[in-house]
Parts: structure tokens; sequence; C-alpha cells
């Protein structure tokens, strides 16, 4: 252990402990804003600079190691100083429209600004950079006017997700950060998995805001009906400001009834379709010679993915149409005729945790109800703020419930929204129909948990079924490398684009690896309260195939349930 | 601004220059270290590091072309917007500034009817900052193509362009 | 006066590439001398005579060699910094064009120092004419068998390399330089750790400055005492001083340590010509202060000169007349600083821009009072936040020019005339 004095208090930290980990130790609280906990260090911004005693100038506490006897001073007026000065130069590069800012409210660069104090305008004319507003992307929107070069997006598109679709362009005063030669990011490679809004510390990247597509939805009189992922209901309460991994299913349906839904119903159960779908998919290729692996298709920027950067493997891919895409044509028909309304007349907004599900959703193939099977999709904060705008008061809001005929869902739909999920459920469903008995125990511990890959096998009555999961587009490369090289064989795979999967999702409250644990935490607490834990024996699915679809893989499953992928390799560049 | 982007975004260089980029790059395959290597030597056969190049070298490197990109965008004698068929590298550190710098510049922009940082319309001279050339001893000085001309004038100096205009350089 | 030519004693008198010539000139001696001394004696040697770095911190050169000789690992790099990217300096450009083989002499003894078997030399992209002639060099000393594999038989074996740059002054800091080197950008990296323990490639390193590395086989062959015995007691050896701009005599001069600046300007150099008189000096490069006329009758010695606010550095000399501006100046100084900046760091990325700024406003006579505090007090936060030495130290110049030349600032301030700043067609705008 070091021992040092930070602001005349001692604290102890372990070795390698940097004086910003310290001062948090020591709850002396030092502004930040290239650091990120769940990135490596960058040093760059420099507003944590601190004063050590013996050490010439100012030294970034994100960098600066801790050592024994060390002195820190982090608030003395050349430290304040400093930091304001620093503060002045960014606020002089940055456009001042806060109040017409997504993030207004929200931007770490305001609420450090705010923290300094800075009550006086910059002494610097203002500059701001000349970049126009990528608004290409149906998920993501790049202003580099606001960017201040903190490198976060960079590190985790480059490094995290290895997409690479940002480069640091120039040098000095004219550097940005942007894909290469003024592209526009939907000519990249960019699969829209919205990692780098949940890092960007400005409105520099932000979520494609689909909330005005809503209103105008309503002010059409259309049927609104929602579809709440499995995710959401342990992040929307985080994302309106509650802790994270607060629970708040009820209540969130309540919120979607005022806000104008006229039906809530709950993805889990489209999951549960997933399964007894995709399941059937993986006996059929395992018994019958299919391509195997079979790779999990939830997931759009993952889909996206491989048909970008690995389109010899697309027979891989299941056939499986994500859960909101299985549920979007099943509104538009089975509910349409049940309950007598016009496809036409009605409006199917996803409410997902999910920047890739508004590429999803625009998608030439999903119009199997012969119309736009899902018309809008929200992500967690669009929705977290159109609960805002209407004025809710969340956190003592009632517990409503949701619509049936989608209103139950199992807790194996559940778990899709953690890595493993998909796979867990998975298993529980194919064990049991191959061996006829229940999976025991049937919490799968090792598909569970945050490693990057994952691996196990399941013994189905003497076919061992070998299985891994990956989430994070960088443990999908590594994967697909394995396999594609032949040193890795697997039956089923599960890729999910985003760390930790859906609860680590682009277009939640932005993330921590701390804030994720948590959401994992809760949704397998929930899961384990949910009657039904098993896909194949949630009612309303039994219902649904005995009046409506068949048999998995039946004729209309397959008109309405699955999907055929593209080849993007061109995305690529020459 | 939005034009030069546009003109930068479709240039294409040759299919068999192409080949000869190819031809650099792939004895560096997985040797990152090797880019700035590779980058001179490609840098004499293509007049910028359009998308096409850059792509190639990527390709042959296995290394990102984002990377790529950001690499030759950090070096100043590197181009990947247009550039003329001779660079005149005109240096503007101090000790050419003292010695009459400006006068000399100015010589050369008035003469070529550009500024600096500027191409000529027929792509034939590009007018570049240069930060010092590490030949002081002859200052004031410019660069044009890797030669150096020093102890210049307004004079001299328009005499050393003329003889790039009539091609009498070899 | 009389120069001392120790570092260039043989520019100008042998073949550059030929490393027989070189060898004919008792080149490799010392090389032959370390190879039969054990690390701690070689460094211990250096440690004797005092030798400092010439590349601009003065930062002993033995400690470095101690840093990455007490890091185990099987891998050690020894890198030669001929990035030389000061304006006005081009000392480096003269040792490395007339006598290369004694900077790669003095790679193979650090590199027999601290273990390592590879060298890299890091030339500026603007030096490009010399590549060749040092490939040649190279591969003479190979065929010499002074270079490369079982050195003079000893079992060392000792590989150099080159590497060039191409246009980018940050390159010149050191882990910028790895960057590069590694086929990145310039951009420096954060310490710790230090390059002594990670350096390029990850692995222990030793970079030195080129005229550093040409002061080492000097001192193994003649000894440390005869070393010693040259220029002053904090800093012995001697120095090459680039001298430039207004002197009748502009060139690289190599004197002991200590030499008297006002007497190098004016009894070496010729002083200042066309009947004008001395303004300014500014010492050490780009990011050298600017002192003025009564300022100079010091002498040129590391210690010294750091002690009077200013900065030895690479030894740069660069004189200016009075028919020059000093505001002007310190705006053509700024100016490419902020064309330099790698844009890494806050401070430097948008500080070094709005330094030129504020400087430009009062060289067009629209600056304020409030302009020049607002110019101390961002070079201050400029100087203790920066990321590099770069952000650091671009800030000097300015800083030492209002200090020494404040009445011109307030000259300029006050709209009288200024024939440097009222003339037509400036460049820069």
């Amino acid at each position: 252990m070091i021992n040092l004095t930070i602001d005349g208090t001692e604290v102890s930290v372990e070795e390698g402990a940097s004086i910003l980990d310290a001062a948090r130790k020591a709850n002396v609280k030092i502004p930040t804003l290239c650091y990120h906990p769940d990135q490596t260090v960058k040093a760059v911004c420099r507003i944590c600079v601190v004063e050590v005693e013996g050490m010439p100038g100012l030294q970034a506490s994100c960098s600066t190691p801790a050592s024994e006897g060390m002195v820190v001073k982090t608030a003395s007026p050349k430290v304040i100083r400093a930091r304001k000065d620093i503060m002045e130069l960014i606020m002089a590069r940055h456009p001042m429209e806060c109040l017409g800012c997504q993030q207004n409210g929200r931007c770490e660069l305001q609420n450090v600004a705010a923290s300094l104090n800075m009550s006086k305008p910059s002494r610097y004319p203002l500059d701001i950079r000349k970049a126009t507003i990528d608004n290409t992307s149906p998920s993501i929107v790049r202003d580099m006017q606001k960017c201040i070069l903190c490198g976060r997006c960079e590190e985790t598109c480059s490094d995290v997700q290895e997409i690479m679709v940002m480069a640091k362009e120039n040098r000095g005063y004219y550097s940005m950060m942007v894909p290469p030669y003024g592209k526009k990011l939907v000519d990249t490679p960019c699969v829209n998995c919205g990692q780098c809004v949940q890092v960007c510390p400005t409105g520099a990247i932000t979520v494609k805001d689909d909330t005005e597509k809503v209103y105008s939805f309503m002010d059409q009189d259309k049927v609104m009906v929602a579809s709440i992922a499995p995710s959401v209901r342990v992040n929307l309460a985080e994302a309106l400001g509650e802790e994270p991994g607060t629970v708040s299913t009820g209540r969130m349906i309540t919120a979607l009834r005022k806000i104008g839904f006229d039906r809530v119903f709950d993805t889990d159960f489209a999951a549960d379709l997933t399964i007894m779908e995709e399941g059937s998919e993986l006996l059929d290729r395992i018994q019958n010679g299919g391509t195997l692996p079979m790779f999990t298709s939830c997931c759009p920027a993952w889909i996206k993915y491989a048909e970008t950067f690995y389109p010899e493997h697309l027979d891989n891919l299941s056939s499986c149409k994500s859960p909101m895409e299985m549920f979007g044509p099943l509104i538009k028909t089975y509910f349409a005729e049940k309950v007598k309304i016009e496809p036409s007349k009605i409006c199917s907004v996803a409410i997902m945790p999910c920047t890739a599900k508004k590429f999803e959703c625009q998608r030439d193939e999903m119009n199997a109800s012969g119309y736009q099977d899902i018309d809008v999709v929200l992500t967690v904060q669009e929705l977290a703020r159109m609960i805002q705008t209407a004025g809710i008061d969340f956190k003592n809001l009632e517990e409503g419930e949701f619509d049936n005929p989608f209103g139950l869902g199992s807790g194996a739909g559940l778990i899709f929204g953690a890595t493993g999920g998909v796979m867990e459920a998975a298993l529980r469903t194919v064990y049991e129909k191959v061996t006829g008995k229940e999976m025991d125990p049937l919490d799968f511990t090792p598909v569970r948990g945050f490693e990057g890959i994952k691996e196990a096998s399941v013994d189905l009555d003497g076919t061992v079924v070998k299985v891994a999961v990956a989430h994070g587009l960088g443990n999908a490369r590594k994967i697909l490398q394995e396999i594609g090289s032949g040193r890795a064989q697997y039956h089923f795979v599960e890729i999910m684009a985003c760390p930790g999967g859906c609860i680590g999702g682009g277009g939640n409250a932005p993330r921590t690896w701390a804030k994720v644990e948590e959401r994992k935490r809760a949704i397998y607490e929930e899961e384990k309260r949910l009657p039904v834990r098993k896909s194949h024996e949630n009612p309303w699915i039994q219902q649904i195939y005995k009046e409506y679809l068949g048999a998995p893989l039946g004729e209309k499953s397959h008109q309405l349930l699955h999907t055929h992928y593209v080849n993007r390799h061109d995305l690529l560049g020459s | 601004m939005e034009e030069e982007m546009d003109r930068n975004l479709t240039y294409r260089v040759p299919a068999s220059t192409l080949v000869e980029v190819a031809k650099i790059a792939a004895p560096y395959r997985d040797r990152p270290e090797h880019l700035m290597k590779v980058v001179l030597k490609v840098e004499q056969i293509v007049p910028i590091f359009s998308q096409d190049v850059t792509a190639v070298i990527s390709r042959e490197m296995n290394i990102p072309q984002t990377q790529v990109y950001s690499f030759v965008t950090f070096y100043q004698m590197l181009y990947t917007g247009r550039r003329g068929k001779y660079v005149i590298h005109m240096c503007q550190s101090a000790p050419c500034h003292i010695r009459g710098a400006e006068e000399v510049a100015k010589a050369v922009e008035d003469m070529l009817h550009i500024k600096m940082g500027e191409t000529t319309e027929d792509n034939r001279f590009t007018l570049a900052y240069a930060p010092c050339m590490g030949v002081c001893d002859v200052s004031p000085a410019i660069m044009i193509n890797g030669k150096v001309y020093g102890n210049l004038t307004p004079d001299s100096v328009r005499e050393v362009i003329k003889r790039y205009i009539r091609e009498e350089v070899q | 006066m009389e120069q001392m030519k120790v570092l260039l004693k043989n520019v100008g008198k042998i073949r550059p590439e030929s490393a027989k010539d070189y060898i004919n000139a008792g080149g490799f001696e010392a090389l032959r001398k370390a190879l039969s001394m054990s690390s701690d004696e070689i460094i211990q040697t250096l440690k004797d005579s005092g030798l400092r770095g010439r590349g601009g911190a003065g930062f002993p050169t033995y400690r470095k060699l101690q840093f990455a000789c007490s890091t185990e690992n099987d891998t050690k790099y020894v890198v030669c910094n001929a990035d030389e990217g000061e304006p006005g300096t081009n000392k480096d450009r003269i040792l490395l064009s007339g006598d290369p083989c004694a900077i790669f002499e003095g790679m193979a003894i650090v590199g027999k120092a601290i273990g390592a078997h590879m060298g890299y030399i890091y030339m500026r992209g603007e030096y490009v004419y010399l590549r060749e002639m040092l490939y040649k060099a190279l591969e003479n000393c190979e065929k010499e068998g002074c270079l490369g594999k079982n050195i003079m038989g000893s079992g060392f074996d000792f590989v150099i390399k080159l590497r060039m740059g191409a246009g980018a002054y940050v390159c010149g800091e050191e882990t910028a330089m790895f960057e590069s080197i590694e086929g990145k950008r310039g951009e420096p990296r954060y310490r710790p750790p230090y390059p002594g323990v990670h350096g390029l490639f990850g692995k222990p390193t030793v970079l030195n400055n080129v005229e550093t590395l040409a002061n080492i086989a000097p001192i193994f062959r003649n000894g440390t005492e005869w070393y010693r015995t040259i220029g002053t007691e904090g800093s012995p050896g001697t120095k090459l001083f680039t001298v430039i701009g207004n002197v009748e005599k502009r060139g690289v001069y190599e004197f002991p340590m200590g030499i008297n600046l006002k007497e190098l300007i004016y009894d070496v150099c010729g002083g200042i010509p066309d009947g004008k008189h001395l303004m300014a000096v500014q010492a050490g490069g780009a990011s050298g202060p600017f002192i003025n006329k009564d300022q100079i009758d010091i002498p040129l010695e590391i210690d010294y000169v750091a002690a009077s606010g200013g900065r030895l550095g690479c030894g740069t000399i660069l004189v200016i007349d009075d028919s020059n501006c000093i505001v002007d100046m310190v705006c053509n100084n700024l100016y490419f600083f902020k064309e330099e900046s790698c844009g890494k760091c806050t401070p430097c990325r948008e500080g070094t821009t709005r330094l030129y700024q504020l400087a430009r406003k009062i060289s067009d006579g629209k600056g304020t009072m409030k302009d020049i505090d607002a110019i101390k007090s961002l070079g201050e936060t400029m100087n203790n936040a920066s990321f590099c030495g770069l952000g650091r130290s671009a800030t000097v110049p300015v800083e030492s020019a209002i200090r020494n030349f404040y009445p011109d600032f307030e000259r300029h301030i006050d709209k009288d005339f200024c024939p440097v700043c009222d003339r037509e067609g400036r460049m820069q705008g």
C-alpha cells in the first residue's frame, strides 16, 4: 500500500493507483473530461491537473501514479486557475447553444463547466470548427463542432468494437475526429452500435432523436402499440436518475400509457418466440447437416457487422429475425386481426436499449406484414426524455401491467438482455426438447458474466453440443477468426455487439462497467422471480402456435419470422 | 471547401499505379512500424494519398485504413488533398523571416497568382508553408520537390520559379 | 577566436560514407575500448566525463543509460534523435553529413552499455537528401566489421536502422518519436512509464541527440580527464553553436562550453552587418527566450543560461537586428507553434492558436493591456498543464519578449508607428 496526502487528508491506495484514484478514495472531487473508468488513461484534456509538492508545474491526476509520501493539492489557486483557463479554451471552440442541445442537462462538459463556476464569457473570440452535422445514419448523429477531442469514441470504435470508423484527422488546432476523407457515417462500415454515443462527454455524438416521429403518429390518431425490450426494465429508471439496476417494469408500463400508448406489450414474449424458432433451427441444422456453427441473429449491429466484415459467414447466421422484428409482423397481422384494426392504422413503436435497432427497422426485409413492421424505434434515452417532457413523476408512478396477448414473457425471454442470455434461454428449451428432462440446474452459469468469450458444452443425450458466447465486436472478431481458421469448432455461438449485451447497449444511459454490472444483477434477480422460466412453457407462446403460426419453422413462421441477409462488404472501401 | 472535399473524395489514381502501390506495401504485411517507409515510397509515384491509395496500403499491410489516413494527415510533407506537380515549401521560420522570407513569399504568390496553401488551377504549383528546413545558413530559403534554394531575394526567386514554369529543371 | 574542433574534427576532411577514412582518422578505437569494458565501466566513464545531453534539457547522459541498463529485458533499443526541428538549427545536419560514423560509434557504445543490439536513427524528412549517403556509410561500417554481427570479434552485435520523419516538429519529443517510428501519428506519450523502462516498441530505450552521441567516441578515445579540461565544471566538453540571422558570418561553430555570447556574436561571427544594431537574441531554438542587447554578456553553459531564465538547448543563436520588430518576431514564433502543435492535449492545441491570435492582435495595433494579461495567464497555464514539452515551452519566447521588451508591446498597443508591423502584405494573416 502507498500512503499519500491529498488536500491534507491521508489516504492509502494500492500500488499502481493514480492520484485520481486516490482522490476518489479520499472523497476529493477532481473534475475529468477525457477520463472514463472503462477506458485507458489518455491524459489529454488536462482538466484534472493537480499540484504535487516537489514536482514542477501541474500533473494530470489521471496519469500520475500515487507514490509514497506524496503531498497533493487538488484545489489550490494555481490549479483552479489552470482548470478555468483550459475550460475557457474549450468554450471558445464550442458552439454555445446548450439550450438547444440534446445533451442539455446531461452533458459532462456542461457539468464540469458548472462545477468550475465559469461565470464569465471567454476572453477569446468564438471559433467553431467548420464541420457540418452528419445526419446520414439512422442511429447516430455526429456534430463535430461540439467535439472536444477526448478520444473516447475512437477508443471504443477502434479498440473495443474494432470497427475503426473514426480517425483523428490533421493535427493541432485543425484536428478532428472523423471518418476518413469526409465520408458520412452511412458510407462507412459503422454498425450503429452506439457505443461511441455511450462514451461521448458532450453532444458531439448523440442518438438520432425519433421522438418527434412518435408524437406525429399520435397526432394521426394511430393505435399506438409499444413493445418493450427485456433490458429496458432494468435501464429506464437509471436513465431517469435512479440507481443503476433499479427495476421499473410496472412503472414503465404506466408511463407509456400516460404518454399516449394504447397497448403496451412485452418483447420478452417475442424473445420466447425467437427461442422456439431458433432452437428448432439449431436442432434442424445439427440433425440434418446444416451449416454450423449457427450464429444468433438477435443483434442488428452484429448482423451488419457480419454482413460487412464477414460476408462469407452469412450462412452461419440463424435465419430468425430478432425478437423485435418477429414482434413487428405479428402485431400488424395476428394482433390486428384479433382486435379487428386495420394494420395501416397501427403505429408500432419498439422501446429498445439499442441504436442499431433504428437501422434494423428500416431494412427492406422488415416488411413481412405488408407494412414497415416496426414504425419507430425509441431508445431508452429517448423514452426517458419523453417521460421527462410529459412531466411524469416516474419515481412515484403506480405499477401497470402488460396487455395481452403479448403480455407475458418467460424468464428465458428476459435474460436476452444480458450477454449469454440468448444462449441460456435456447439451451433450456433445446435440452428439454431433446432429452425430455428439464436442464438441471436451470441457471446455466458458464455462459453468464462479462468474460469476453465464454465457452461451454451440453450433452444432449449423447450429442455433445459445443457453444460459445461473445460480446463486444472485438471479441466477435476473435471468435470468427478462430472459427475461420478451424481452430475452434462450435455448434452454436451467441454474439452481441455491445459489451455486456443489451444491458450495455448504445441507447441506454451512459455506461460504465460498474453500472452494467448492476443492471446484470437486476436482470438475473428479476428472472428468478418469474413464474415461467422456459420459453416453451409460456402459455401465450403455446397459444399463438396453436391459433396462428402452426409449428416452429412452419410456413407461416418462414413468412413472418425469418429473414435473409445482405452482403455489405463494399462498405469497407475499394 | 465542399468542392475541394468532393474532389478529394472522387480522385482516383490509375489502376496500374495501384498495382505498383500494392507491390511497395505488400512486403510489409502485419508490420505497421514500416508505414512511414511505405508511405514515403508510395509518395514518389502518386500525387496524393487519395482513398484508393490508402485503401491499397491498408489492405496490403493489414492495418486499418483509418490508421493510414490519420497517419498521412498528421505529417506536413504528406498530402491527402490537392497537390501540384511542384510543391514550393516556403520556410517561414524566424531565421528566414528576418532575412526577408516574407518578401520572397509575396513575390512567388504574385507570380503564380495563388496564396499560401493553394494550388494553381493547372495543378502545376502548390505553395506550402514550411517550418525550418535546417538550411538557415543560406536563409531565406525555399524547397521545391526536395531541392533547396537559398539566399533568395524577390528577384532571384522569380528567376528560380521561372525555370520551373519553363520546365527547365531536371 | 579559434574554434576547438572535437566533434567537427573530421568534417570536411574525410569522405562521410567511408568507414575506412573514419578508421584512419582514429575512428572506432573508442568502440574497441568500450567492447572490452563492462556496462558499469562504460556508464561510470560517461558519469566521470560529465557529459550532458545536447538536445535541449541538458540531462546527464549516464543517467539515461543507467535507467535502461537496470531494466531487465532481452530487447532494448538505442535511438538517435536526428529530427533537428528547432528552427535555426543545423548542427546535427553538419555532423550527419560530415562525420556520420562518429554517431554510429557513439550509438554502438551506448548499445554495449545497456545491452541493446538495435539502434534507430530518426532523421527529419527535410534531410531526405542525406539518406542514401547514410545507408552507404552504415553498409561500409558493417563491411569493416565495426557494426553488425560480432563487432570486431567481440561477440557483440549492433545493427543501426534509419527511419525518416515527414514533417513534424513534435517528433523531436522522445516519446512522440517512438510513436512515429512505430508507424503512428507522432503524438507524445505520458510519463511514467519512462523510456528507460517502456520506450520504443514498449522496450527499455535510450534516446540521445546526434551531438550528444558524437561526444561519446572522443570521450572514450581521449579519456575523461581530457574531456573535463574542456568547457566548464558543470558542462564539460565542446558545444556546437548554430549562429544565424543578422550576423556577418552565419554557420555552425564549435567552442568549449562557457564561451561568451557577446564574443561569439561580435568576435567570431563578425557582428551585425549593414551598419545595423543588435536588437535581440533568441538562444535555444524556437522555444528559447528572447533576450535584449543588454543581456548578452553571458557564458553559454547549460546551468548558467538556465539560471538566467534561458535555455542553452540545442545551442542555436538567432541574432536579430534593429530593423526587426519584437512583436512581429513573437507572432512568427507563435505561428510556428500553432502549426506544429500535435493537437493531443487541450492547452497546447487551443492555447498555441490563441496566443498567436493575441500577439497578432497586438502587432496589428488592435490590442489592449488586457491582451498582455491574457497572454501571461494563458502562458502560465500552458506551461503548467500541457502534456509535453512543446506546449510547456511554447510560451517561453512570448513571455520573455514581454518581460525583456515591454516598451515595444506598449508601443503597439498605443498604436505608435511600427515600420515592420504596419507593412502591407504581411504573410500568415
